[in-house]
């Protein structure tokens, strides 16, 4: 008896728990079926508290701050370079005028914008992962020390850019 | 800039319930319409025969120019951020980088930024359009901008006016976002001419909870030609989204036309869901507005449709049309900026007063389907018309924004420009689309021409030698031999393509076709490894019918790998009996190209890296198989438009007594009087430039240092009977002078001391990039007329007294004052 009651309550809970993230992931699902990378479009965004109670607009801004995040932790990734590989001194610079752009002046419009002109969001995150791209063939083949995160960044702006393509 | 100081932007009526004291925007939007820093400017200014000079430093901020500082640098990029405005990229294609280029990433210098910088389109640091218009004797252009920041956001009303819509003097701001109901944005706006000539201004505002509602502002003085103030209507905003509207859907009001009815009537684009649509309303006085249940128009699946414009165009005649005007030889034009692709869409169709509707000639064409006409199938957006009364002609002017990255908008402090205004009709040869063309008035602009005969066989490039070419305006016609011609369309073994052809898909002008490509390659060097083909291609059809197409392939422009490169272009009618004709303007970062009259336009934005500077020439190509081509054309070297920001201020009363040239042709602008060099001081080479007349053209850059460099500049001036040295004084980013600045200064003051003692009155063309910099230094000096520059003069008296005595008029300069020095 014990055993059965136990099995109604596990069910009961499971029930529960399938309608809540039915609920709550609606617009998360909804909005990151329509991006280029489901799996990453939702990760992204159910790691951040506040998208559970977002419209497109704020799903659109949190990805904006993992945008900022990334760019940050390349940035430091940069510095660290520098020491480290000092013969690439010249593609680091490019790289950190590169990434600065992105941090300071794309992720500003793009914050901005998607509240006012969207389209003007959507150019900024193009630019950002243009200047990623940018910055990351500005080393010879093998010896970047920020091609992972360079990928990161692409995959990132094109989810964000889907994102934001919702709101014109 | 001193300018924007002295007067008020804007502000609401005191008796505004709504003002509160602290809705003032901040006030520094008086940025200095600065866009890439540069360096302030010394004059070091000699008479010819009397040993009379001084120098002028003229007072700016810039960035250091020094090749070492690193960590500077840095700072520079941070600080030029806040200046520089933000560009917009082309979305209408996913932008990935392009190339296989396998070299390392290219890396932008100064030298190639600063040549971007367009020497006749209008430029101010960021702008879409809106509000054009014609009123006592000026014309006068609004535009969106933001002084605070490098991002969009906090736009507000920049202000320029022209005499000739091509010479164009900035004026302060006209309207901040100051209220509650434009806090988040004064956006783009419409002008009416009211018929006893007052003007009304509706604007789309974004409130303080950025929702996009309609605001009314007229000049606070109408006897004010310059209509430097405006006043915003105590009860806006006077229209906020209808029931059905989203909030951000629901901007750009137009400007007004009468109906039958007597009232007046805009309309104002929006959306439902993914249909573009254009609501209407009626007003009597601009303040009350009664929706109608009709919509302009609207088409499915074109989103959002921004900056509509509605206009009447005739029929028969080419003049332009008042937007009131409607009849029987009256066709009107619907217009909208499609936000999902950037593309300016517009149809020509019939407009019913009696219900507001409007219905396109050709539906399958319809406003914003992705077949339908274009103003210009290149880099084009935002753009509006309005009705010049002055001189009966209709003009359209459209936003060009950047196609680099945001990286190297920063770098050179700015982003974006107009194009030039172009006069817009019906066709009235097809009757099915509109004609566009530059205003006249650009032929001001035009210096010395060169006419060419040219036969171009098949498979060949021309050099077109016209010195510099990256300042051009070119008008041509081509012919297709007819025994070619013939051959082609009489062999069965030539493939019909013109069905399938685009220039975008097509491969651009490398791939060869019976008839075609051929055109000019624009912005090209000497070795063709950058250049921008303008071409025709004529295409074989089914029917053995000859379609021709007009295209601007940018793919081989530039080396960067940051930019985007696309084909651009369309299909041109060619009736019969006409020839091919196309007209160039060419101005450094952006090409104007025209097909058959302006059937077809396209803009394109082109960053090379090589094909600048005394390296940018002009080639006459001919890519077809067999055809050849004959191409009769004319090209003009263009004059800069030196747009520059409007004083009232006194200049101080040194530069008042001892006037450098660029002043005296402040005060007198004819006045072309007085030779100025120009001297770019660099670590290791110098450049010169020099300015007689109505040119500045580079002449030399020296390597040689310290007392030889002196000597020589002083030899060169002697030389070329200059009369006063324009010397660039570098500063650090934060306005301070630095080591370098101090260096300068030395150097100027030794030059001013031995040029007066002197008595004063080759090109080694190693690197002309520097002696272009130093061209630079002299329009700037001549384009802000002097302004802020720092008068040097000799500590000796006797050579302070000499300089007072003025500059020796050249007789042979100015024959007309022949008659003031001689007696016959």
């Amino acid at each position: 008896i014990i055993v059965r009651e136990e099995m109604k309550m596990i069910k009961m809970m499971m029930l529960m728990a399938m309608m809540m993230g039915v609920a709550m992931g609606d617009i998360i699902d909804k909005t990151c079926k329509q991006t280029p990378d489901y799996t990453l479009c939702v990760s992204l965004l159910r790691s951040d508290p506040r998208s559970s109670s977002a419209d497109v607009v704020g799903l659109g801004l949190i990805l904006v701050d993992k945008i900022k995040a990334l760019g940050t932790e390349t940035l430091g990734q940069i510095n660290v370079a520098y020491k480290t590989k000092p013969m690439l001194k010249r593609a680091l610079d490019e790289c950190n005028g590169r990434y600065k752009t992105i941090v300071d002046v794309d992720v500003n419009t793009a914050i901005v914008a998607i509240k006012g002109n969207p389209k003007f969001a959507e150019g900024a995150i193009v630019d950002a992962s243009v200047e990623a791209s940018v910055c990351e063939r500005g080393f010879p083949k093998g010896q970047s020390p920020v091609t992972g995160l360079t990928q990161r960044m692409d995959k990132i702006c094109d989810v964000t850019r889907a994102i934001v393509r919702m709101l014109l | 800039m001193a300018s924007t100081d002295a007067l008020l932007p804007i502000s609401a009526r005191e008796e505004d319930p709504l003002l509160s004291d602290g809705s003032r925007s901040d006030p520094n939007s008086e940025t200095p319409l600065r866009r890439r820093p540069f360096k302030g400017l010394l004059a070091v200014s000699f008479g010819l025969l009397f040993i009379a000079f001084y120098v002028a430093l003229i007072a700016t901020h810039d960035g250091s120019r020094s090749d070492d500082a690193k960590i500077d640098e840095t700072e520079t990029t941070m600080s030029r951020a806040r200046l520089a405005g933000v560009s917009e990229k082309s979305n209408d294609q996913l932008w990935k980088l392009s190339g296989d280029r396998n070299a390392a990433a290219f890396a932008w210098n100064n030298s190639m930024l600063s040549w971007q910088r367009t020497a006749f389109h209008f430029q101010p640091e960021q702008n879409w359009m809106n509000g054009p218009l014609f009123y006592k004797g000026w014309y006068h252009f609004f535009y969106q901008y933001n002084p605070n920041a490098a991002v969009w956001g906090d736009i507000v009303w920049g202000h320029s006016v022209s005499k000739d819509l091509i010479h164009w003097v900035h004026l302060p701001l006209a309207m901040v976002a100051d209220q509650w109901y434009d806090a988040n944005g004064v956006w783009t706006g419409s002008a009416t001419i009211l018929p006893d000539g007052s003007i009304v201004m509706l604007y789309t505002g974004s409130t303080d909870k950025s929702v996009q509602v309609q605001n009314l502002a007229y000049p606070e003085d109408p006897n004010d030609p310059l209509l430097l103030k405006w006043v915003k209507f105590s009860g806006n905003p006077v229209l906020v989204p209808p029931p059905g509207i989203l909030p951000k859907d629901f901007r750009d009001p137009t400007t007004a036309w009468k109906t039958s009815a007597g009232k007046w009537r805009i309309t104002i684009g929006s959306k439902i869901n993914r249909t573009g649509i254009s609501l209407v309303y009626d007003t009597t006085d601009f303040k009350t507005f009664e929706k109608l249940d009709t919509l302009l128009h609207r088409v499915p699946n074109t989103g959002m449709w921004e900056c509509v414009d509605f206009y009447p165009v005739s029929k028969t005649a080419v003049n332009g049309l008042d937007t009131s005007v409607n009849g029987p030889d009256v066709k009107h034009i619907v217009k909208a900026s499609m936000d999902d692709t950037r593309i300016d869409h517009y149809a020509v169709g019939t407009y019913f007063d009696s219900n507001g509707t409007w219905i396109p000639d050709d539906p399958t064409i319809d406003v914003g389907i992705s077949t339908s006409l274009r103003y210009d199938y290149g880099k084009f957006y935002a753009s509006k018309t309005f009705y010049d009364q002055n001189k009966g002609r209709r003009i359209l002017w459209g936003w060009i924004g950047e196609s680099d990255s945001e990286y190297a908008d920063v770098q050179k402090g700015w982003s974006s420009l107009q194009g030039i205004p172009r006069t817009v009709v019906l066709d009235t040869k097809t009757g099915k689309n509109l004609v566009q063309w530059p205003v006249e008035e650009i032929k001001s602009l035009r210096l010395s021409s060169k006419k060419f005969d040219i036969e171009v066989g098949p498979g060949s490039v021309v050099p077109v030698d016209v010195g510099s070419a990256a300042q051009l305006d070119i008008e041509a016609e081509f012919e297709i031999k007819k025994e070619s011609l013939d051959k082609i369309l009489g062999d069965a073994s030539v493939m019909a393509e013109a069905e399938e052809f685009s220039c975008q898909t097509n491969g651009g002008s490398t791939v060869r076709g019976a008839l075609g490509p051929f055109g000019f390659l624009v912005l090209t060097d000497d070795k063709l490894s950058e250049q921008t083909p303008v071409y025709f291609y004529v295409a074989k059809g089914k029917d053995s019918k000859l379609k021709t197409f007009f295209c601007t392939d940018t793919s081989r422009s530039s080396f960067a790998n940051d930019v985007v490169k696309p084909i651009y272009g369309s299909s041109v009618p060619v009736l019969k009996g006409e020839k091919l004709t196309m007209r160039i303007l060419v101005d450094h970062s952006i090409v104007e190209a025209f097909g058959q009259g302006g059937r077809t336009c396209i803009t394109s934005r082109v960053y090379p890296t090589k094909a600048i500077y005394g390296a940018t020439k002009l080639f006459l190509f001919n890519n077809a198989i067999d055809a050849a081509v004959t191409a009769s054309f004319k090209v003009w070297q263009m004059n800069s438009a030196f747009i520059h920001p409007y004083s009232e201020d006194a200049v101080p009363t040194s530069i008042d007594e001892i006037p450098p040239n660029a002043v005296r042709r402040k005060i007198d602008s004819n006045w072309r009087g007085g030779f100025s060099l120009g001297v770019d001081l660099g670590l290791s080479r110098t450049g010169i430039a020099i300015s007689k007349g109505y040119t500045v053209r580079p002449l030399t850059v020296l390597k040689s240092r310290g007392q030889k460099l002196e000597t020589r500049l002083l030899e060169i001036a002697e030389e070329e009977e200059v009369d006063e040295f324009i010397i660039g004084l570098p500063r650090s980013s934060d306005g301070k002078e630095t080591i370098q600045s101090n260096k300068v200064r030395s150097v100027a003051g030794r030059l001013a001391v031995q040029a007066a003692e002197r008595g004063l009155k080759k090109s080694e063309r190693q690197n002309r990039e520097d002696a272009y910099a130093a061209v630079i230094l002299l329009e700037r000096y001549f384009s802000t007329q002097g302004l802020g520059t720092e008068i040097i003069l000799p500590k000796s008296l006797d050579l302070q007294e000499k300089i007072k005595k003025g500059a020796f008029v050249d007789p042979d300069f100015f024959p007309e004052k022949l008659e003031e020095n001689y007696t016959f």
